[in-house]
């Protein structure tokens, strides 16, 4: 069952940069179909294992994370929790992952529907629960679970003994896969597939970096749809295509004073966190009732890798939010907030994420005692609707936005 | 110069308070109905703090609503959240004040202020309501003791007893428990303040407390907790008999603000 890939009809004119993500989503879902009815084996992976190697190979790969997102946004997220927590899994355990096991199990799912799996891609840059996600599913389907290991980086910068034992297990993946696809890995293509990734990567950063510009000429949250781009199929020259258009169109917009965000501009707010998927509506409006824009994310731009080197390569695949060390973290935020110009935050403590959420409290000291700005935290759920509250949500949007008012009034001294 | 009347109420999840202020620094009258958001409390209450001022609606220069229910009162010129409108109103209060522990029928919240009154930060329990009002009417209930009589009767304990302050319905069943065991319920009633102090604490120990700590809201009238709260947190914390109508003062108070734009 191949979803069909819609085709706009713009023959003469270049697509609008948000079409051709879309459309490039669309089709790397639909080219995994087509290999799993040609009989090709098809993988999950987690959303940073290096795509680089399966590309090379030729192997279609889907992304459960992105699946289970695009799932919750069409608010089928509760129904798969529900369907989990009745075959026995907690309903402490990431939304993300019960979702990933009810499809696994074989749940009815038209929201977003992939190929099951015949191996399964795990690499725990961004959390540990994938290791036990992939495990289970990987003996759901007895199938093989290949698995990158990556230490959490107490330093700045990951030490030598951590890249080699990152890179052992990099080419041991390789060494694996190339069994499942039946042919052998190509330097020379992978050359090319690393170039079209960093070029991704670039392009990717450098349309978020837009959100600098006062005002800012994109809605923050416009990036949490263009990102899936950077999960899917970020090895792919259209991929750097598409947001090398989406970086040109922002360009645009600045030069001719225009904005995808159509509101009064009053203040500017870094988003900290997995947006709540199922939420995202609820999310916005009262930011936008209040003039709020998100100029600042950090989920986003956590998906540019870029590298140089083989060893620079095992470095980037070694950072992502979860795994760096909480000074690491905070300089990364601060540095956003600085540079895209934020008068205040605002923290989801997202119950699907404990390790996302549990260093948050600590950020949130540092971020009022360096910036200066207000912060303010809310509880939801990046993808089981049962954990946000709206009118919760609602009170702290309007307490933060009175914080920064008064702030903005002079009226606000310090602590 | 004629004076000028303006009105703040606070439409909470289990009462609706309204203050109206002669020239900002006056209160003239002030309502309390046991009934909140959804229901015809607000109009109750706005009915009877008129009546108090002897005052009609056109008297009234600028309404500011709060509060759970602020959104939906047609009769409001304006609407700002109960955090900015506690502050307000504790600032009026006790200008000393710094930090504000507000315990209401469902909510919680600690709010730092600058030395100004203007609000700073804050933290909010989320989506549980144990350890607010709600958990003391379940506990009175269980006790089959009034609400109104909860702190005389904590006065009278000499035992300490541990309630749990997870979660309302799981002390509930502790309750039941030590009184199943022949527990003084005078000494139950201690443990439930605690319960609820402990709560409390734990969001104001994530802001930090600085003096003067100021405690707020429906459930500051029972001075149990309050002593709860002090023993918890080591501070001297002070309350007034406005304390459930402090979210209303505040928002009277913006309303002045607002009616001299």
């Amino acid at each position: 069952m191949a979803e069909t890939v819609k085709n706009e009809k713009v023959p003469t004119e270049k697509l609008p940069a948000k079409i051709m993500l879309r459309n490039i989503v669309d089709k790397a879902y639909a080219e995994a179909w087509e290999a799993k009815e040609r009989g090709e084996p098809v993988g999950w992976s987690t959303s940073k294992f290096p795509a680089e190697i399966a590309e090379t190979l030729g192997l279609k790969v889907c992304y459960p994370e992105n699946q289970a997102a695009a799932i919750a946004a069409k608010h089928g997220g509760q129904r798969m929790c529900e369907y989990a927590e009745a075959m026995g899994y907690d309903n402490d355990i990431c939304a993300y992952a019960r979702i990933s096991f009810a499809y696994a199990a074989g749940a009815e799912c038209e929201e977003k529907p992939m190929p099951q799996p015949d191996f399964m891609l795990c690499c725990n840059n961004i959390c540990n629960c994938v290791t036990k996600w992939y495990e289970n599913i990987s003996r759901m389907h007895n199938i093989p679970l290949i698995m990158i290991d990556i230490p959490y980086n107490n330093t700045y910068e990951a030490n030598e003994e951590n890249v080699v034992y990152i890179r052992a297990q990099f080419d041991d993946a390789i060494k694996q896969l190339e069994k499942i696809a039946g042919r052998k890995f190509d330097e020379k293509k992978f050359e090319e597939v690393c170039a079209n990734s960093n070029r991704t990567a670039r392009a990717w950063l450098k349309a978020c970096a837009y959100c600098q510009y006062e005002p800012s000429p994109l809605s923050g949250f416009d990036l949490f749809n263009h990102m899936a781009v950077s999960v899917t199929a970020r090895c792919r020259k259209e991929s750097a295509e598409a947001f090398e258009a989406l970086a040109a169109e922002y360009e645009q917009s600045v030069k001719d004073g225009t904005s995808t965000w159509r509101y009064p501009e009053k203040h500017r707010i870094m988003f900290e966190g997995i947006p709540c998927w199922p939420d995202l509506q609820n999310l916005f409006r009262p930011l936008k009732d209040k003039g709020i824009n998100t100029t600042a994310i950090v989920y986003a731009p956590a998906f540019g890798f870029v590298y140089n080197n083989m060893d620079e390569m095992m470095r980037a695949y070694s950072k992502a939010p979860n795994s760096v060390c909480l000074e690491t973290g905070v300089e990364w935020r601060e540095g956003i907030c600085r540079e895209n110009k934020v008068d205040g935050i605002m923290v989801h403590y997202n119950r699907s994420c404990k390790p996302w959420s549990g260093y948050m409290p600590e950020m949130e000291r540092r971020f009022r005692k360096d910036l200066g700005v207000g912060v303010v935290g809310f509880d939801g759920d990046q993808a089981d609707p049962r954990n946000f509250s709206n009118a919760q949500y609602i009170t702290r949007v309007e307490g933060l936005y009175e914080i920064m008012e008064s702030k903005k009034m002079g009226g606000q001294k310090s602590e | 110069m004629s004076d000028i009347f303006t009105m703040g109420i606070d439409i909470g999840s289990t009462a609706s308070k309204c203050i109206i202020m002669k020239n900002g620094d006056e209160i003239a009258a002030k309502s309390l109905v046991d009934v909140g958001a959804g229901t015809s409390g607000p109009e109750r209450a706005i009915q009877a703090v008129l009546a108090g001022a002897k005052l009609e609606m056109k008297d009234v220069a600028h309404v500011l609503s709060t509060g759970y229910g602020r959104h939906s009162m047609a009769e409001a010129d304006s609407q700002m959240s109960e955090l900015s409108c506690h502050a307000r109103g504790a600032y009026f209060q006790f200008p000393n004040v710094r930090t504000i522990i507000d315990i209401g029928g469902q909510d919680a919240k600690v709010l730092r202020l600058d030395e100004d009154g203007m609000l700073i930060n804050f933290v909010m329990n989320d989506k549980c309501a144990a350890g607010t009002g709600r958990f003391l009417d379940v506990m009175a209930r269980v006790l089959e003791v009034r609400i109104d009589d909860l702190e005389s009767l904590s006065e009278e304990s000499t035992k300490d007893v541990t309630i749990s302050s997870t979660c309302t319905v799981f002390a509930e069943s502790e309750v039941i428990s030590q009184l199943s065991r022949n527990t003084d319920k005078r000494d139950i009633i201690r443990g439930i303040h605690r319960s609820v102090a402990s709560r409390a604490g734990a969001l104001a120990k994530r802001i930090g407390l600085l003096d003067d700590v100021i405690m707020t809201g429906g459930v500051a009238r029972n001075r149990g907790v309050l002593k709860a709260l002090e023993e918890e947190l080591g501070h001297k914390i002070y309350t007034s008999d406005l304390a459930q109508y402090n979210g209303a003062l505040g928002a009277a108070l913006f309303a002045y603000q607002k009616s001299q734009l």
